[in-house]
């Protein structure tokens, strides 16, 4: 069985999408405990291959035994095998966090739900680990499809936003097939590899600078880079908790991942990569400092948190721009510190918001008092988007930073730190409401308060002990996983 | 050097299909009009796709008795067809979720205008 780990990272979750309406049936409990068990399971399956990868080098799995370039070959190397074990915790976690969510729902829509959020994760594993450009192309569309269905049931205007998603969500996997369909025209191959070795043999000339470009500004638009972040504020906003936590958790995040594969793992380093990384460079340091300011304007936490999660993946695709060791090591760093602050944040504001219809930030004044273990999370998740030492944040900053100054790029290096301070004052807005305004006299106090659940505290307590520890053990980790799943430069 | 290289015009109707698409998404306020303008664009994709199989006096790529085996140019290439049958495929279910959504928009809100309906979200 062991042989077979990188293909059931991505079956567990697919297998159980299937089985989990059908076990609803007799059972509602038994379902929600299918989906943990799946999501818990890929967990393991992705924790066990990555060790295997990093102590005997890159697993190249052929599916149904057909050797690559015929067959379609699963590759698992530090950087996808990484990517799938962060895709699978943040899964395990939302998949227990959104239990107390589904109790309003009927049994059949509980199960529903969950089969779509097991497609979602199976997508998303299929993206990290996938050693081809068309089955990438496949995976990011089950992934869409299931995120479509999701973010659509949290309600009327949920519905509305998500239409405008659908649309521009699959120009971007447009753009992505069509610039696959020049390379393929240009190399005959779709296999990753193989692309990477045939690429350098064929004439540079119009038709591979449109590919190029048409696969990096689809995956931008998959990302929210801006200035193509228009559908995700509303998006995130009126969809439900869980589904917010993890989309915004996770989804952008693949999108860079898979932005980096293209870039430094299958297209050669030309001019045409060159150009299209100084291009992203520019647009990212536009996306870090418009993102904050945006932040800066909302009233609503979650949209607030929203704007920010486009400043701070500027800050990803900016390190990618930039290439040189220090500069991606930050940006990988960035991409889990981002993933597992983002969703603490959104888990704790979601756990409240179910009290307290209203995420207003005003609606936040005394929270501290009625929810200290989820504040105390939001406080350290938030500290770690600011950039605070000891948090990852500081640590993923720190490392972009240095990969800035080597790279002579003072501009973005000052872009770095006024999007730093920014992001200090929109948060500190908010924690000055948490823990120093007083709760709102006229409130009865809540019964049953956002604590009462371990399924609601555990995910988000252990999101924000995450966000510390990976800033604590940030060497560990650079040098253990983040070393090795660099490109060679 | 001729202006245009006709032997490739079918590429170019590709590409304007596609921008018909685009400039339907971008411009029509009616989300309806919009989805329909997004299956122009995927149809163009998929158009494009299919255009790279094609191999002058090709023939289906079966075995038939009267093609030689092993020349490889007297067969049209089968691969772009099966791509484009998973692209179709996750065509069809992204117009089912839209419509899906489109439906339960229509029900509540009675009107399908963009920019209408961007002001009653913001209320």
């Amino acid at each position: 069985m062991s042989e077979h780990l990188p293909i059931l990272i991505v079956i567990c979750p697919l297998l159980a999408a299937v089985l989990v309406p059908l076990v609803a049936r007799t059972s509602a409990g038994l379902a929600r405990a299918l989906t943990v068990l799946a999501t818990a399971a890929s967990l393991l399956f992705a924790l066990a291959a990555l060790r295997v990868v990093l102590d005997s080098g890159v697993w190249r799995y052929h599916l149904g035994g057909w050797a690559p370039p015929w067959g379609i070959e699963y590759v698992v190397d530090p950087l996808g095998g990484g990517m799938a074990v962060l895709v699978s915790l943040l899964a395990t976690l939302v998949a227990i966090y959104a239990g107390p969510h589904l109790r309003e729902f009927s049994s059949l829509r509980a199960a529903v739900f969950d089969s779509l959020f097991l497609l979602l994760v199976s997508g998303l594993l299929g993206i990290t680990l996938t050693g081809d450009l068309f089955n990438l192309y496949v995976f990011l569309e089950i992934s869409s499809l299931a995120a479509y269905a999701l973010l659509a049931s949290g309600g009327d205007r949920a519905v509305v936003a998500t239409f405008r998603y659908v649309l521009i969500g699959t120009i971007a996997a447009s753009f992505y097939l069509l610039g696959l369909g020049y390379l393929y025209a240009l190399t005959g191959t779709l296999n990753m590899a193989d692309l990477a070795s045939r690429l350098p043999q064929v004439a540079p000339g119009s038709a591979v600078t449109v590919g190029v470009v048409l696969i990096v500004v689809g995956l931008a638009i998959k990302m929210a880079v801006f200035p193509l972040h228009g559908w995700m504020p509303d998006a995130y906003t009126y969809a439900p908790p869980p589904v917010t936590m993890f989309v915004a958790a996770v989804m952008s995040k693949v999108s860079a991942y898979a932005l980096l594969r293209v870039l430094f793992f299958v297209l050669p380093a030309g001019e045409v990569v060159a150009t299209a990384r100084g291009v992203l460079s520019w647009v990212a340091a536009a996306g870090v400092l418009a993102g904050s300011i945006l932040a800066l304007a909302q009233t609503d936490v979650r949209r607030m948190l929203a704007y920010s999660s486009v400043g701070q993946m500027g800050y990803v695709v900016l390190g990618l721009a930039m290439g040189n060791v220090a500069a991606l090591t930050g940006a990988l760093l960035h991409v889990a510190g981002h993933a597992v602050a983002k969703g603490c944040l959104f888990g704790a504001i979601g756990s409240l918001s179910r009290q307290t219809v209203q995420v207003e930030i005003e609606g936040l004044a005394g929270a501290a008092s009625r929810a200290p273990v989820m504040m105390a999370a939001f406080t350290v998740a938030a500290l770690s988007l600011i950039g605070m030492p000891p948090t990852a944040g500081f640590f993923s900053k720190w490392y972009l930073l240095q990969g800035m100054i080597e790279g002579g790029a003072w501009v973005f290096a000052v872009v770095l730190l006024v999007s730093s301070l920014l992001s200090a004052v929109y948060f500190f807005r908010i924690l000055e409401r948490i823990y120093f305004s007083p709760a709102p006299a006229s409130d009865p106090p809540p019964s049953r308060g956002p604590e009462h659940s371990w399924r609601l505290l555990g995910p988000v307590a252990t999101l924000g002990a995450a966000v510390l520890l990976i800033g604590m053990f940030n060497g560990l980790l650079v040098t253990v996983v983040i070393r090795h799943a660099l490109p060679d430069l | 050097m001729t202006l245009f290289d006709w032997g490739h015009v079918q590429y170019l109707l590709a590409a304007v299909l596609l921008l018909i698409g685009l400039y339907g998404m971008l411009v029509k306020t009616n989300f309806a009009r919009k989805l329909m303008a997004m299956n122009v664009m995927q149809v163009a994709v998929i158009a494009f796709f299919i255009l790279l199989a094609v191999r002058t006096d090709g023939t289906p790529p079966i075995e038939l008795d009267h093609v030689e085996s092993g020349t490889d140019a007297a067969y049209a290439n089968p691969l772009p067809h099966a791509l484009m049958l998973t692209a179709i495929v996750v065509s069809v279910s992204t117009t089912g979720v839209a419509l899906a959504l489109l439906v339960r928009v229509h029900r509540r809100f009675r009107t399908l205008d963009e920019s209408e309906l961007l002001h009653r979200l913001r209320e």
